[in-house]
């Protein structure tokens, strides 16, 4: 790569008589800009990262009003319904219970507000910017998603750090164990965000469709009820719901470190099952993984087609 | 406006900057097509723009400029013919041509929510610049556009005029070798306008680069050393604004009368002269206008209030080419008006 600056002195009589605020005349530095490469690849994708991260910092009221959901989740509705519930959570915190879902869904919405930036990036021209730069769109998509899944992440530690006020122990293991699923998340529901982003011209039409699929993927997956007797239509849902493969995990990690009965854990949280067969951890993992990398492959293959 | 008598000064007829033809062209262009679906916005043009030069496209909104910018920039797919930029393929060498040209758009491409100096700094970093020489290169750009003072502020505190200005900074922070401008004082006060001009003229001394603009404002036309003017996907008309002024062989009159209706079927009585009510008077193009007056005066037999006669305007050059003016070609639909003005300049 042939990084040089050459500086060409201008000569004297191009210099305006009358430029009193100009620039100090003298010389210009050209610049030359070196061919593509594996560096400017990752440059492109830390400063596309980056520029989220600025924006979300910027935007103090997006990060106050993204945790009022969950807090609304866990202390309203979770305190309510824990008095109708309690008979069946075998003495278990009903709050305890619905956190790993909440925690998701905090993650899951910032990490759709993000990937609902690059709507409002094309709405607003910026897109246009980024995609006549000398790099590769995949690049940029793939410092996009990067950007959201970070923020989305933050967004989740925010949630891990309140968990003591409802039984769940601060042990480090666990809270890594919850920042790593929840990172997971972040990215997989970003790389799906880009993937409709890429299509979608209008704000009002991203945000109808993140309805549309957030709130049932969110219901669906079992962050609000176990899902060890539930009727075969609903059960059926639940497995094809990715976010379940998520939800799971987390409960299963809170629920190893708390104290509670077998009986409790055999209702609360009796792990997924396909056709009778215990899904494994680490596969649960893997699914969402997956997925969020097939979904980041076909929104670059989307930016990629586009002109 | 066209010039009136008094203001016409003998401009200097010079080539502008247009340098000798053995250098590689800043923009080649070989039967250039764009369709979509069944609409074609360019239809196969061809032109050269030599390297320093300042080259404008003119015409009304939808005659092709944007599109063919487009693909200048690699934005838009040709359907057909060629391109080279900077001695690259727009469809084969995508990249080499990104890296060598500048992009200001009609609509502001820079993030409200960034200052004006971050906004700098991602371009810096997504057009790989050279980490030691971005700090340099920056104020300098900056300082060209007098934006530097305000270079912490969030770009969304920016007035129209300041944001246009930051974009052209921008799109010469990674020194391009030609730099696109599409339509850049649009939606601008005069004034700002004519500061952006003063901007880009001081660009083409101060830079060695290749300007190459969009702009349907005829007065802008002028900073240019040549122009294509493009109506229907076409570039009908290819030169100096001088060399194109004086193609157009007429002079412009425009007399206030009593009765425009009469007057009209008296000059074609008399004189055989076509002529029209535009911009409120009767008008018409003739040869050597002045000496014309006196016999419009004795022979045409109507009240006559006053008279203009003035030399091609750019306005001329263009209605003498596409056959309407470049405002009513933007409204559309004055079909009538259309034709008998082409007859009116015709050649």
């Amino acid at each position: 790569m042939a990084t040089e600056t050459t500086t060409t002195p201008i000569p004297s009589a191009s210099s305006p008589a009358g430029a009193s605020s100009g620039p100090p005349a003298g010389h210009v530095a050209r610049v030359r800009v070196p061919a593509r490469s594996l560096r400017s690849e990752l440059r492109a994708i830390r400063v596309v990262w980056k520029r989220e991260l600025i924006r979300f910092s910027r935007d103090r009221l997006r990060i106050l009003t993204s945790l009022i959901q969950p807090f609304l989740f866990l202390f309203v509705l979770g305190t309510g319904i824990a008095t109708l519930a309690s008979a069946g959570t075998h003495g278990v915190n009903f709050k305890t219970f619905i956190y790993p879902g909440v925690l998701c869904m905090a993650v899951m919405f910032t990490a759709m507000f993000s990937a609902a930036s690059i709507v409002w990036d094309r709405e607003f021209g910026f897109l246009r910017e980024m995609m006549v730069a000398p790099v590769r769109r995949s690049s940029i998509v793939l410092g996009k998603v990067a950007g959201g899944a970070t923020v989305a992440a933050f967004q989740g530690l925010i949630v891990i750090a309140i968990a003591g006020l409802i039984d769940i122990p601060y042990n480090l293991g666990l809270i890594l164990e919850l920042f790593g699923l929840s990172l997971l998340v972040a990215f997989a529901i970003t790389a799906f965000g880009v993937m409709f982003a890429a299509r979608i011209n209008q704000m009002q039409s991203f945000m109808a469709l993140m309805q549309m699929v957030v709130m049932p993927m969110f219901f669906l997956s079992g962050a609000m009820f176990s899902v060890a007797a539930l009727p075969q239509w609903l059960a059926v849902l639940n497995r094809l719901d990715p976010l379940t493969y998520a939800v799971e995990p987390m409960r299963s990690a809170i629920f190893s470190h708390l104290n509670v009965s077998a009986a409790a854990r055999k209702a609360l949280d009796p792990g997924i099952t396909w056709f009778g067969w215990r899904v494994p951890t680490p596969l649960e993992v893997a699914v969402i993984a997956i997925l969020g990398l097939v979904m980041l492959s076909i929104a670059i293959w989307e930016f990629s087609q586009a002109e | 406006m066209p010039k009136t008598l008094s203001q016409m000064t003998t401009e200097p007829h010079s080539n502008g900057g247009a340098p000798p033809g053995a250098v590689t062209p800043a923009v080649v262009v070989d039967g250039l097509v764009k369709r979509y679906g069944e609409v074609e916005a360019v239809r196969g043009i061809d032109f050269a723009v030599a390297p320093g030069e300042t080259f404008g496209f003119l015409g009304p909104n939808g005659a092709g400029k944007s599109t063919t910018i487009s693909m200048l920039c690699t934005l838009v797919h040709p359907t057909g013919g060629s391109a080279r930029v900077a001695g690259h393929d727009v469809e084969r060498e995508r990249d080499e041509v990104r890296r060598n040209i500048g992009l200001v758009f009609q609509d502001t491409t820079l993030d409200g929510y960034l200052t004006a100096e971050q906004n700098l700094r991602l371009h810096a970093e997504l057009y790989g610049m050279p980490r030691g020489a971005v700090a340099e290169r920056m104020r300098q750009v900056m300082e060209m556009v007098g934006l530097w003072e305000r270079r912490a502020s969030l770009v969304m505190t920016f007035s129209g005029g300041m944001k246009r200005r930051l974009e052209i900074a921008r799109g010469l922070l990674h020194s391009p070798r030609v730099l696109f401008l599409d339509e850049p004082t649009v939606g601008l006060d005069p004034q700002t306008r004519s500061s952006i001009w003063n901007y880009i003229s001081e660009l083409g001394r101060d830079e060695d680069i290749t300007i190459f603009l969009t702009t349907h404002y005829m007065d802008e036309a002028e900073y240019c050393d040549r122009i294509a003017i493009m109506d229907s996907g076409t570039i009908v008309a290819l030169d100096t604004p001088e060399a194109l002024k004086a193609s157009v062989g007429v002079d412009r009159v425009q007399i206030q009368t009593g009765d425009d209706e009469a007057t009209i079927a008296a000059l074609r009585d008399r004189f055989e002269i076509e002529a029209s009510v535009a911009e409120g008077a009767v008008t018409f193009g003739v040869p050597a206008g002045e000496q014309f007056v006196p016999r419009l005066f004795s022979e045409l037999g109507q009240e006559i209030h006053s008279v203009n006669v003035s030399r091609p305007s750019l306005d001329d050059v263009f209605m003498s080419y596409t056959g309407t003016t470049i405002r009513d070609a933007e409204e559309s639909g004055k079909s009538d008006m259309r034709r008998n003005m082409a007859r009116m300049m015709s050649r």
